[in-house]
């Protein structure tokens, strides 16, 4: 395994596993390593390889890593949340060791590293713009023109001398593998759907069982989506807010209690349209979102028509306006769902936002017209 | 329990004449639309595509055809807005 120019570093923690980085040096002096630490937590060292010096990564994600996640899944910080597009090693890898290759959005690229525990392999970071794999891939930014380019760029040709490299199966939407084949050599292999299945492809001799390659969208899967959505949904609700208060203000000359009683029904069609959509979407009649979102706003909307006092007028305004507000946050979910077409999307956004927009005006102009006194005493 | 979306929106097609039965379509759909018969690919589950084009983009003899695109309610409104098709593919 061990090439003629192979060195070792003497002091280095790696030294008994210099066979199996098969020919490339392994240096992880203290100093380099602690520097690396103050950087970014998550390098551990570096291996001089014939295309250059390429940083080792840990394997076991760190609490300011699980943080990081945590905060871009409630969207701060996600435009920045990178990592550097080029090669990386995970473990001691060597000339043999198999390529697997991700996008330089930091939540992707630390899936992948940790699916690769206790495996020696490559790491080649595309860049994506920080954005995901499957998102990325849609987009064309994950795709063969960046992979090719990226191939050459980072010399891979020189640090291992096989031609396979192993891209997450939903990459495949952005990438296509006979062209990649055409264009520099390499071989394409799509690998398992979730890095966490990494260990087992690698076990089973490369081989995707059928789960492996199905995406599934459970409940865990979904409700990690959901804050994000609130997030997104909080700008309309606070227009709303905005509005309400300023009506508020006309009649009662005075911003009070009132008005946070009169922003709940509102508040509620936005937890309801955003985390409890998400929640029961399985269990929601109906195929299309907009008809799941309409059923579980007209729950809300007559539900919460009963306080504090049931009226005729407020099952109206609350059906009317309720309704339409639940079901739109509800058909934005499509973005995240992991099974909707854009032909499909096309039609739901075509036939409800019309029958929607017209609800709302009718809803808000009956309320504007309570609010003085216009409707009498319904 | 399994989830499905709208029946009859996508526009997949898979040309059988043309197929080599290299399975790479099976390989890289998400859901499972694709089967093998008589050496072969076939539409096993045409509605559970969501037309991401993985398929098409790696089938090395064209035979399958699909407007692919991301099904997301904020890129419809986008290209709807500014006319312009913001998020598809190719």
């Amino acid at each position: 395994m061990r090439e003629r120019s192979s060195r070792v570093v003497k002091n280095s923690p790696a030294v008994g596993s210099a066979s199996a980085a098969g020919g490339h040096t392994v240096a992880a002096s203290s100093r380099g390593r602690s520097a690396a630490r103050r950087s970014r937590g998550w390098i551990s060292g570096i291996i001089h390889t014939a295309a250059g010096d390429i940083p080792m990564v840990k394997t076991r994600l760190s609490f300011l890593d699980r943080w990081g996640a945590v905060k871009v899944r409630c969207g701060a910080g996600r435009a920045g949340y990178r990592v550097a597009p080029g090669l990386y090693a995970a473990g001691y890898p060597g000339r043999d060791a198999p390529v697997f290759v991700s996008a330089n959005y930091k939540l992707s690229f630390d899936k992948l590293r940790a699916g690769l525990n206790g495996l020696d392999a490559w790491i080649l970071v595309l860049d994506t713009k920080g954005i995901n794999v499957w998102c990325a891939a849609g987009k064309g930014a994950f795709g063969t023109d960046e992979l090719v380019a990226r191939l050459e760029a980072t010399q891979l040709k020189k640090v291992v001398r096989h031609k396979k490299i192993i891209l997450p199966q939903l990459g495949a939407i952005g990438v296509s593998a006979h062209a990649v084949r055409e264009a520099c050599g390499f071989r394409v292999a799509y690998g398992p759907v979730r890095a966490e299945d990494i260990k087992k492809y690698f076990a089973d001799g490369y081989k995707k069982s059928p789960a492996m390659r199905t995406i599934n969208f459970g409940l865990k899967d979904r409700m990690i989506l959901a804050p994000l959505e609130l997030v997104h949904a909080l700008p309309l609700a606070l227009i709303i807010l905005g509005i309400m208060a300023v009506l508020h203000l006309l009649r009662f000359h005075t911003l009070d209690v009132g008005l946070a009683l009169e922003y709940l029904p509102l508040a509620g069609a936005l937890v309801a349209g955003t985390l409890l959509f998400p929640a029961l979407l399985p269990y929601l009649p109906f195929r299309s979102f907009a008809l799941k979102g309409t059923l579980l706003g007209l729950v809300w909307a007559v539900g919460s028509s009963f306080f504090p006092a049931f009226t005729l007028f407020t099952l109206i305004a609350h059906v009317l306006l309720l309704t339409p507000l639940t079901a739109f946050f509800a058909l934005n979910f499509t973005g995240s769902s992991t099974f909707t077409s854009l032909a499909g999307v096309k039609v739901e956004v075509k036939t409800v936002i019309p029958l929607f927009a017209g609800s709302i005006i009718a809803g808000t102009a009956i309320m504007i017209l309570s609010y003085f006194g216009a409707l009498g005493g319904i | 329990m399994r989830l499905q979306y709208l029946k009859g929106v996508t526009d997949l097609t898979l040309d059988r004449d043309l197929c080599n039965g290299c399975r790479m379509c099976i390989n890289v759909c998400p859901h499972n639309v694709f089967g093998i018969e008589k050496k072969r690919a076939v539409l096993i589950d045409k509605d559970a595509c969501m037309a991401c084009g993985a398929c098409k983009l790696n089938c090395p003899v064209n035979a399958i055809n699909v407007s692919s695109g991301v099904g997301c309610a904020y890129a419809v409104y986008f290209s709807a807005l500014t006319r312009k098709p913001h998020f598809s593919v190719r």
